[in-house]
């Protein structure tokens, strides 16, 4: 008699329910939306290294969900990559990734390239042809020198001196093409992203909250969250503490529980040196 | 495989079913207002943030109207809608002025918005409204209006992009609801004015459609006093 019994999963997605859940659609049930990270990431080069920014919202539908999430994700000790999209695609994607960015780290002996980094995500994502909604700004610095990457949900990738992604990319991207310039200084690249990623902040409904900054330099990676908080939250002005006995009590009962003491002695024991 | 029908050769293609061509004459524009009736007097406030989809229009454009008898309109869902509608009443309520030599009263003018509004019962307008003032007896009154012309008297409303995070609020704090032995008694109005302010900074941090800056208007015997107060812009 075969016993029933539920394998466990060796790798990859689950479609066991996408048949149930198409005749559930036809039936009329609303399925629960994913969080989307409507978005401001953007990412610039500068003379020694990366500058790459984030807002911190999360949104479901016109709610805000999260006011403070990071969206720079770490890939390797010297790459980092902001992720838009669903949030839920953009946060395994990365993990999956630097996981094996890792282990061909240990397979090389060598610092991972950026470009590996591009290769390995935009092979994912074309294999799942835009159904893990995720888009990537990658950044890092490797034995080339600093490399910045857009990535699409559908795989397709562009290398850029200076790239922005999500909702609010336009309201970036025109900061970056009015001040963008080569090989600026590290203060300067900073101001530019904290600049691009605060247009989006304010001009883009589906981004908000704060400004987090990662600046990866040849040696160095420094991870700022929060850069800057650029919307302060509202002061409250009155007090709405309830009075004692607000709450109404419905019923109260008391009950009393039988405890057995158990007494136990420890003695002391030499401790075993032989 | 689709193809498109060779009309030449079909026969049969002047029978075929009719295509529906779609038309969304309607777009939502956001905003959230909020009206609480006083004793003697009538609060209504506004956001001042216009928007659509993922764009902000206006960072200053309240949702509140000034009616010429001296009660406030709060009109809020498809601007284009909010803009006809404030028009149409004003019309309605100059010639109600000239014809009668009187100011319309507020109850009045509740009355007569549901008519302009179930006028369109089959084409609405995609407005919600509040209407606040001071009734015959000088006392504060709030009305409250779906798009269609349903409408009631109530002590205090919510209604717009972020009503469902306003109106439990207000239900629990001015309608004492799940509060035991808690006495309801008219909101006077500092106290009001404060609530009124800290329900819509919350309500800023969670909607998107909310913020920029709140309008406060009040209405007393002596006229309309508005005030401003700031709210998140992102």
């Amino acid at each position: 008699m075969a016993a029933p019994c539920v394998e466990p999963a060796k790798g990859g997605f689950s479609f066991e329910n996408c048949g149930r859940n198409d005749r559930f659609k036809e039936m009329g049930l609303k399925f629960p939306t994913a969080y989307k990270t409507g978005t401001t990431i953007a990412g610039v080069i500068f003379k020694d290294g990366v500058v790459l920014g984030a807002d911190t919202r999360a949104t479901e539908d016109t709610v805000v969900a999260d006011k403070n999430c990071a969206k720079i994700h770490y890939m390797a000790d010297n790459i980092y990559c902001c992720g838009a999209g669903t949030a839920a695609d953009t946060e395994m994607t990365t993990q999956m990734i630097s996981a094996d960015l890792e282990l061909h780290r240990l397979n090389t002996g060598r610092v991972p390239r950026v470009c590996t980094a591009n290769r390995l995500l935009k092979q994912m994502l074309f294999r799942y042809q835009g159904y893990i909604g995720a888009a990537l700004v990658l950044g890092g610095v490797d034995v080339t020198g600093p490399s910045l990457y857009s990535i699409w949900p559908h795989g397709s990738t562009d290398k850029l001196p200076f790239v922005t992604m999500g909702s609010g990319s336009l309201a970036a991207m025109a900061m970056f093409e009015d001040r963008f310039k080569p090989n600026m200084s590290r203060e300067e690249a900073m101001k530019l992203v904290r600049d691009g990623i605060a247009a989006g902040i304010f001009n883009d409904l589906g981004s908000g909250s704060n400004v987090d900054l990662c600046v990866i330099t040849k040696d160095k990676v420094e991870y700022i969250r929060p850069h800057e908080i650029a919307n302060q939250k509202g002061v409250k002005q009155g007090s709405y503490i309830y009075k004692k006995g607000t709450t109404a009590v419905l019923s109260s009962q008391v009950k009393k529980i039988d405890i057995e003491v158990v007494a136990t002695e420890v003695k002391p024991q030499p401790m075993d040196t032989q | 495989m689709m193809s498109v029908p060779n009309m030449m050769s079909n026969p049969l293609s002047d029978y075929q079913a009719p295509n529906q061509v779609s038309f969304s004459p309607y777009e939502f524009n956001g905003g959230t207002i909020l009206a609480v009736a006083g004793e003697d007097y009538a609060l209504i406030a506004t956001d001042t943030r216009l928007s659509q989809g993922f764009s902000i229009h206006s960072r200053d454009s309240p949702k509140t109207y000034p009616l010429s008898n001296g009660s406030v309109l709060g009109c809020c869902g498809f601007h284009g809608d909010v803009l006809t509608l404030t028009k149409v009443l004003g019309a309605r309520l100059q010639i109600f002025e000239k014809e009668h030599n009187k100011p319309m009263p507020t109850p009045s003018v509740a009355a007569m918005l549901s008519t302009i509004l179930y006028y369109r019962r089959f084409f609405p307008y995609y407005t919600h409204n509040i209407v606040a003032g001071l009734d015959e007896e000088g006392k504060g009154c709030v009305y409250s209006f779906d798009p269609v012309g349903s409408y009631e008297r109530e002590v205090f409303r919510a209604k717009g992009s972020a009503s469902a995070m306003l109106q439990p609020l207000l239900d629990n704090q001015i309608g004492g609801k799940n509060q035991q032995s808690y006495k309801v008694v008219p909101i006077p109005l500092k106290k009001c004015v404060s609530m009124v302010k800290d329900v819509f900074t919350s309500a800023a941090e969670r909607d998107i459609y909310t913020g920029d800056n709140i309008l406060i208007s009040i209405i007393t015997k002596d006229g309309v006093k508005s005030e401003q107060f700031p709210l998140r812009r992102d």
